[in-house]
């Protein structure tokens, strides 16, 4: 199969005061569609880092990205936008949602970017939040919701697009071990589907819900290997 | 999404709505209360009705005090009749004078409460004033010739005076003296706020005698058959005056032409130069609310870094950024130009109420206002858009 997406010595360095801070320092990861991976490793090895540049929200310093086979530093803005909303589907630590609007606001953005009808898009958005368990909190604001109901929000808004790529970095961080369980059934169930999750974490439980492990360190990659114990989040 | 980042930013969005309407009200008020006094002024000017032109010893409108006018002789009787003598292409040529000086009208025991306008004139004066004899009979050349003591009056007079009676007839007493009443004028109304029907009016001469003295000076109205024949005819009387008041060939003439024209004329150069005046002020403030826009925009903009990081990680491109945040700073505008609009209509039509002339509506200078809240929205909140648009998504969404 080929790869879905192909990093070739990623570097992304930062110039903090004078400083060379290397966060990524020659990133070798090639990734074939309906992976599982979990990405791990040390506050500051880079993790976050890495899920910006394959989300193609970060461009490197050095190095090149191909995304199904396309070098995405030659794509233009619009090019990207259009990754980011239709190809790939986000997921944060800490939530991102927009905090004025209501949760079904919230899971409607994507679609209004996607140039999707008005009345197609209530309807996606609002089965999207049916999907994840929250049928019933569709007027909620974020501040109205709690944390596991957010993130659920966030994965909602994550899928509306149908994306083939779920990036999700550390999503059950901020979360009690119960929610967090919920949103990794829900990530396992994306898993099932076909599409390629992409999991930052801490956490060495967490980690074994993927089938390949990647341990960096200090902007490098330290292990990359298959989990044969891949827990299987029902 | 515009509507949910006003509806939370109140009290901003009200305040820069406020800088914008002060700027549209500004102009919106200015422009409606010309509007009014032009209107208003037209139809006072209509007064004097087509075809005809007036001669008088200073001009009509006149700024200031001018040597050159004060050194003029009077037009006196003498030169009238004789104009009225020579001038053969005139339907009419008609010579008057008012005076302020009559306080009361009295018949028996009532009064009038408002001092009336007195004025003298003949026959055709009614004409030139666009009013008819309602009962009796107009002033003839008799009346004139023979100085008599009669007088025409006004509808509000004959309220006053005469709410059970026929005036017609009846001697009614200007400062003291007797008048027969002969004739009575439809009623005209009101214009400028002023009623039109509050007069008495005589033979020229009878009023010369009684209410002025050795010095003054009549003004002559001159209707001409036709527009066709308008301009001979202003050629003939001009000629025919200056041969009575002996001005010598080349000089000016010592006597001032007004035509209806003019009058018109005269009044859209004072009311040109207020527009401008007015619009510059309108220029300034809505430059100042502009700068206000592209303030707050700023702020806006700062404050919803996080957001629009949010925003450009689920698929939101540059244009898309832009035009959020343009439509936000257009809205604004427009909604602050429509509360200026409607301000400042409100305002200058306060003016019509006070000169209780009909109200207007000035529907270009809406439009125009409405249309440059658009244009000032566009342009200073170009730069803020830009900024929000160009903002680093992985930075954005770091920002706390
Ligand atoms: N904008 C930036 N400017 C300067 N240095 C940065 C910037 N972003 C990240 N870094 C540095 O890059 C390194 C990697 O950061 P990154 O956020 O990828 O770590 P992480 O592995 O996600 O850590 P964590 O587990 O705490 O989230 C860190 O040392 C960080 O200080
Ligand atoms: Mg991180």
């Amino acid at each position: 199969m080929s790869n879905l997406i192909s990093l070739n010595q990623i570097k992304r360095h930062y110039d903090v005061g004078g400083e060379l801070v290397k966060a990524l320092d020659g990133i070798d990861v090639s990734i074939k569609p309906n992976e599982y991976i979990s990405i791990m490793g040390p506050s500051g090895s880079g993790k976050s880092t890495l899920m910006n540049i394959i989300g193609c929200l970060d461009t490197p310093t050095d190095g090149t990205y191909q995304f199904e086979g396309e070098l995405v530093h030659e794509m233009d803005d619009d090019q990207l936008a259009s990754i980011r909303n239709r190809k790939i589907g986000f997921v944060f630590q800490t939530f991102n949602l927009l905090p004025r609007s209501t949760a079904l606001r919230n899971v409607e953005v994507p679609l209004i970017y996607s140039n999707t009808p008005k009345a197609e898009r209530l309807e996606i958005a609002r089965s999207s939040l049916i999907s994840v368990g929250l049928g019933d909190r569709l007027d909620h604001k974020p501040n109205e919701l709690s944390g596991g109901q957010r993130q659920r929000v966030a994965i909602a808004r994550a899928l509306v697009n149908t994306p083939s790529i779920i990036l999700a970095d550390e999503p059950t961080g901020n979360l009690d071990s119960k929610s967090g369980i919920e949103i990794m059934k829900i990530l396992y169930d994306l898993y099932t589907k076909g599409n390629t999750i992409i999991l930052v974490t801490h956490e060495k439980e967490i980690a074994k819900h993927a089938n390949r492990i990647i341990t960096i360190f200090d902007g490098k990659i330290k292990e990359d290997r298959a989990n044969e114990n891949m827990i299987k989040a029902l | 999404m515009t509507f949910d980042a006003i509806r939370a930013n109140k009290l901003r969005s009200t305040l820069t709505l406020l800088g914008i309407s002060v700027g549209i009200f500004s102009v919106i008020s200015v422009m409606t209360a010309i509007k009014t006094l032009e209107s208003s002024i037209e139809s006072g000017l209509n007064v004097f009705g087509t075809n005809t032109f007036l001669i008088t010893k200073d001009p009509a409108i006149q700024f200031g005090r001018n040597e050159k006018y004060r050194n003029r002789k009077n037009i006196n009787l003498d030169q009238y009749f004789q104009l009225k003598e020579r001038a053969k292409l005139p339907i009419l040529v008609s010579g008057g004078d008012e005076t302020q000086n009559v306080r009361v009208v009295t018949y028996k025991d009532k009064k009038t409460k408002q001092a009336p306008r007195v004025s003298g004139g003949d026959y055709g004066t009614l004409r030139t004033v666009n009013t008819y004899i309602a009962d009796g009979r107009n002033l003839t050349e008799e009346d004139v010739h023979l100085s008599r003591s009669v007088c025409i009056i006004g509808a509000d007079v004959v309220d006053v005076l005469f709410p059970f009676e026929d005036p017609l007839g009846k001697v009614i007493q200007l400062n003291g003296i007797n008048f027969t009443v002969v004739g009575v004028t439809e009623r005209q109304g009101q214009s400028f706020g002023q009623s039109q029907d509050n007069y008495v009016f005589m033979p020229v001469t009878t009023f010369l005698q009684r209410f002025r003295g050795k010095s003054y000076s009549l003004g002559i109205t001159v209707e001409s058959e036709s527009s066709e024949l308008y301009s001979e005819t202003l050629d003939e009387v001009i000629g025919a005056l200056r041969a009575i008041r002996k001005v010598p060939p080349g000089e000016e003439n010592d006597f001032e032409i007004t035509t209806n024209d003019e009058l018109m004329e005269t009044f859209g150069s004072f009311t040109g130069s207020i527009k401008i005046f007015a619009f510059s002020i309108s220029v300034i403030a809505l430059i100042v609310a502009g700068i206000g826009i592209m303030n707050i925009m700023l702020v806006s903009v700062t404050e919803r870094i996080k957001e629009i990081g949010i925003r450009k990680a689920i698929g939101a491109t540059r244009r898309h950024i832009l035009f959020q945040f343009l439509t936000e700073s257009v809205f604004l505008c427009q909604i602050g130009g429509i509360i200026g609009v409607i301000f400042g209509i409100a305002a200058g039509n306060v003016i019509s109420l006070v000169a209780k002339v009909p109200a207007v509506i000035p529907i270009d200078w809406a439009i125009y206002g409405v249309i440059s809240c658009s244009i000032i929205g566009i342009g200073f909140g170009s730069y803020p858009a830009w900024r929000a648009a160009n903002l680093d998504p992985v930075e954005s969404m770091r920002f706390e």
